[in-house]
């Protein structure tokens, strides 16, 4: 599974939480645009007084320019110059925001309204620092270095920030951004300071802390520790010094590292880690960085070390590094070693976000344009089109005059033809999975079928689709496809027989295929098995618990990669261990039916919704 | 702009490597796909590659950089042009091998090519102009989150790496020409489901993580700030290295047609796909193509076992049934599946 950054819960002591906004101010100024630029997770007013202390602090020449999170492609990378085009009778390139930024701070409000993909190409830009456009005609490349702000209001507890725009940004405040101005540089040592700050040098012991200090809080872009590294830089700068110091390097990796931790380092010295460890067990602890026990090897053979390399490594190496990580170890609030094991359990909850959206013509949000002929569903866009024609004004204008026809003004194409696109957010799919095999007793099946009738009545009120899934005998088969028609599943599953044998692998690929197509078709699916989990045909047809049950655990390892959320509702008599372990190959909610009512197992299902 | 961060100056990312080296010794493996951790330098391995790959010779003038020696595959202007020059030789030029960035957002018009427009307006005449695909003929397109990439344009990219041929039917426009390219997607599958179609038309499919060995990313730590802080004297001291990666690839590309396929090794990467139950013959032939490739950058004059198990992973994790998605499983599934045909792994 991919660790997901966890976003840090507000100090709990205001001054605290002032200060590291001063100090995340103070580096953005003198290298903002070297280190991608900072997340501000705070209400827009906070935010503004946080750019209103900024701007005192820049050199007199930059400029901050805002970028609505609802600007248009071509308003933030470039596009056609609509006027000029029609003008000149030749496609004109018009720069975007960020290429007119150029040197500049740019600010997104609102930034959680702004589409992935969008923020995701915001993310390249950062990275080659030029805005490329190939669209309508044009095709430019502006010089787009910028240091760039993101308001996220979002106040959910999934940060607002697409994770390719937010891995590319060094610094992120949460909760109270305001900062303590007593401690802000002024605007002359700002600029001093970025003056300074490229010859700032970093021992070797520096960078080999920060190395390590990813590897121990489970950190995987190789960038988080470039912008560590250039934050501590700024630090010193600011204070005047041609060295990185300790404490620059303390404040830098709180500052970029601690927001970024997926998972919490062993436990602190006191003895070497036996076998009867009383750490918590999960998640997998990771293997603590000891560079006395393995030494850095040199890098291969080839890879002969750059030109200021330095000397081999001292001896008493790696206590900067413990120094380190109490330092991020204490910058993380108490609450999240509870998130980062919560996390460690649950699976991304950003996994499949533009499956949860999906295309319409008609309503949603708006997205960009394309060719097509409208009818009388899809919509013309008028200014796309026009804006595809210009380029032709000229050109079809002589062609016309040429063949003796009719010049109009303005000559609009069947090819110029674009029709607006939305997409719109999309309900949830419950697929049940009934398990009608004879090892289900008869009464089991019936209070099942109780359970799932009980279910069936709130997706009514929630209109959520509902599609059913039956095994038994030798293969699963679905019953009912994703329907609104919730009477018709009723109906199906009262007049489901039971008996035979317990295909449960063949019923879970059933299900992941199920969930997959209805997370295409832009439904959250929440997949519900009932079963008592005791398998006893395989994939193949063919009886035998010990394949059987081997079947059903790689087929659940599947289901688990797909990451679809998940019930088991236990059918037998007494909770049953076999059923247990296979929810948690699942990565399934285990409801054990005989001590539950439907209520409850509507509540399973609720939650399970809600994570989908 | 700043020159890209050198290839041989990477450090890790050894399969991804592999697959990008075995895709320019032998194009007709299909595109890679990358999947995987966001940071860990995916866009820099692809970025590095035009400094890296030996240039290539094309033909002076044309401007898709057609191949000199490829005749029947040329476009139509250098199909015509060697009927009138002597014994069809076209004039030849160096050309660097074009490493194309798809940015998301690009338009259709952009990647397909359409109407020159300002030709038609200077001297009305209907003239074409290439698309970035066009751009792309004998090199890579780069579409990096290739799965936030609309649905269409990623339909659009398979077609035509797959036929070697862009055809453009509009604005009146009527023109095909050659257009193979290697196809390398990355993208990270948080992000977004991969479309099914979309994995098993990549030939090669590598899964990138960022590693947990503390020494290794003190070193890309290292690299990364010396390249940041003097790139120029980053690069000269690296060119060394770059040289030697190019000197192999030139090497491999020319021992490639004469390695060979014992029958055993043969007999028993098909047992490997038999036993995966890979879906039809494309896994396969890449696998054997990504094998043969493989050894013609060791130098060995015929493939082996040890061969055939590199390059399994890469060329058939994608293809498995019933895992319609890419999951941490379908690796282990291979590895498994290598240990029960070769023994060892």
């Amino acid at each position: 599974m991919v660790a997901v950054p966890v976003t840090v819960a507000p100090p709990i002591d205001p001054s605290v939480s002032r200060a590291r906004s001063a100090a995340a101010l103070s580096v953005f100024a003198v290298v903002g645009d070297r280190i991608g630029g900072i997340v501000l997770r705070d209400t827009s007013a906070g935010a503004q007084e946080w750019i209103a202390a900024l701007r005192l602090r820049l050199p007199a020449a930059a400029r901050i320019f805002r970028l609505p999170s609802s600007a248009t492609d071509d308003r933030i990378f470039g596009g056609l110059d609509l006027a000029a085009t029609i003008a000149t009778g030749k496609p004109v390139a018009e720069r975007g925001v960020l290429a007119e930024a150029n040197g500049g701070v740019v600010v997104i409000p609102l930034v959680e309204r702004m589409p992935v993909a969008t923020q995701a190409r915001l993310g390249a830009v950062i990275d080659t620092g030029t805005a490329q456009v190939l669209r309508d005609g044009v095709h430019a490349q502006f010089d787009a270095r910028f240091a760039l702000i993101v308001v996220d209001e979002s106040d959910e507890e999934v940060s607002g920030v697409a994770a390719p725009l937010r891995d590319r940004l060094a610094l992120v405040l949460d909760g109270d951004v305001r900062v303590d101005a007593s401690l802000l540089p002024t605007a002359d040592v700002v600029a001093r300071a970025r003056a300074r700050v490229a010859s700032v040098h970093a021992d070797d012991e520096v960078i080999r802390g920060l190395g390590g200090l990813c590897v121990a809080f489970g950190i995987a872009s190789e960038r988080a520790a470039r912008y560590a590294l250039w934050t501590a830089r700024a630090l010193a700068a600011l204070d005047a010094r041609d060295e990185v110091e300790e404490d620059d390097v303390t404040l830098a990796v709180q500052l970029v590292l601690a927001p970024r931790a997926t998972r919490m380092p062993p436990a602190q010295e006191p003895e070497p880690p036996a076998e009867g460890n009383e750490a918590p067990p999960e998640p997998p602890p990771p293997t603590r960085p000891r560079s006395d026990a393995a030494p850095p090897p040199e890098p291969p053979a080839a890879d002969a070390p750059p030109p200021d390399e330095s000397q081999p490594e001292p001896p008493n190496d790696g206590q900067l590094e413990d120094r380190l990580i109490d330092a991020v170890s204490a910058a993380l609030p108490p609450e999240l070693l509870a998130a980062l094991l919560a996390r460690a359990q649950r699976p991304s909850q950003e996994m499949g976000r533009a499956g949860t959206e999906k295309e319409s013509w008609t309503r949603g949000r708006q997205v960009a344009a394309r060719r097509g002929k409208p009818d009388g569903v899809r919509r013309l866009h008028v200014l796309e089109t026009l804006r595809t024609a210009a380029p032709w004004q000229r050109a079809r204008v002589r062609v016309r005059a040429e063949q003796g026809q009719p010049v109009r003004s303005l000559i609009v194409e069947r090819d110029d033809f674009r029709i607006r696109r939305y997409v719109e957010r999309a309900g949830t799919s419950v697929i049940f999975v009934v398990d009608a095999s004879g090892s289900a007793a008869a009464q089991r099946l019936g209070e099942a079928k109780g359970a799932v009738e009980a279910l069936l009545a709130e997706s009514y009120a929630r209109r959520d689709r509902v599609s059913l899934i039956a095994f038994r005998g030798t293969t699963a088969e679905v019953l009912l496809p994703p329907t609104r028609a919730l009477a018709r599943a009723r109906k199906l599953l009262a007049a489901l027989p039971g008996g035979g044998g317990t295909p449960l692998a063949a019923a879970i690929d059933a299900a992941i295929i199920a969930g997959i197509g209805a997370r295409r078709a832009g439904t959250l699916p929440v997949i519900v098995f009932l079963t008592d989990g005791r398998a006893n045909v395989a994939r193949d047809g063919k009886g035998g618990r010990a394949e059987s049950m081997r079947d059903v655990l790689d087929a659940a390892t599947q289901f688990r990669a797909s990451d679809l959320s998940a019930v088991l509702i236990d059918t037998s008599p007494r909770p049953e261990p076999m059923a247990k372990k296979v929810a948690e190959a699942l990565g399934a909610r285990y409801v054990p039916l005989p001590v539950v009512d439907a209520r409850a197992i509507a509540g399973a299902v609720a939650l399970a919704r809600e994570t989908a | 702009m700043r020159a890209a961060f050198p290839f041989s100056a990477i450090v890790g990312q050894e399969q991804m490597k592999l697959a990008l080296l075995i895709a320019t010794v032998d194009p007709s493996v299909g595109g890679v796909l990358v999947l995987g951790d966001r940071g860990t330098g995916k866009s820099t391995v692809v970025r590095a590659l035009p400094a890296l790959l030996p240039m290539m010779k094309a033909v002076d003038g044309c401007r898709y950089g057609c191949d000199p020696s490829a005749n029947g595959t040329r476009c139509d202007e250098c199909q015509a042009r060697a009927l009138h020059v002597a014994r069809g030789k076209l004039p030849v030029t160096d050309k660097r091998v074009p490493v194309v960035d798809l940015p998301l957002g690009a338009t259709e018009d952009r990647v397909v090519g359409a109407l020159d427009i300002e030709k038609a307006l200077r001297n009305g005449e209907k003239a074409f102009e290439p698309g970035l695909l066009a751009r792309a003929h004998r090199g890579f397109l780069y579409v990096d989150e290739v799965n936030l990439l609309e649905d269409h344009l990623v339909d659009l990219l398979l077609d035509v790496a797959q036929t070697g041929e862009n055809v453009v039917e509009r604005d009146g426009v009527s023109i095909r020409h050659p257009a193979r390219f290697v196809l390398v997607g990355s993208g990270n599958p948080e992000e977004g489901d991969l479309r099914p179609q979309l994995l098993d038309r990549f030939g090669l499919s590598v899964e990138v993580r960022s590693s947990d060995d503390v020494a290794m990313r003190v070193e890309v730590i290292r690299r990364r700030d010396a390249y940041e802080r003097d790139s120029t004297a980053f690069m000269a001291h690296w060119e060394a290295a770059d040289e030697a990666v190019r000197a192999r690839i030139l090497s491999a590309r020319k021992k490639l047609p004469t390695v060979l396929v014992p029958d055993a090794v043969l007999h028993r990467a098909v047992q490997l796909c038999v036993d995966l139950g890979t879906d039809g013959v494309r896994g396969e032939l890449t696998l054997l193509r990504a094998a043969r490739a493989a050894a013609a950058l060791d130098g060995a004059k015929t493939v082996t076992d040890a061969h055939v198990q590199l390059v399994a992973p890469m060329a058939l994790r994608h293809r498995l049934r019933r895992n319609v998605l890419d999951d941490g499983g379908s690796g282990t599934r291979v590895s498994r599946a290598i240990t029960a045909v070769y023994g060892t792994s």
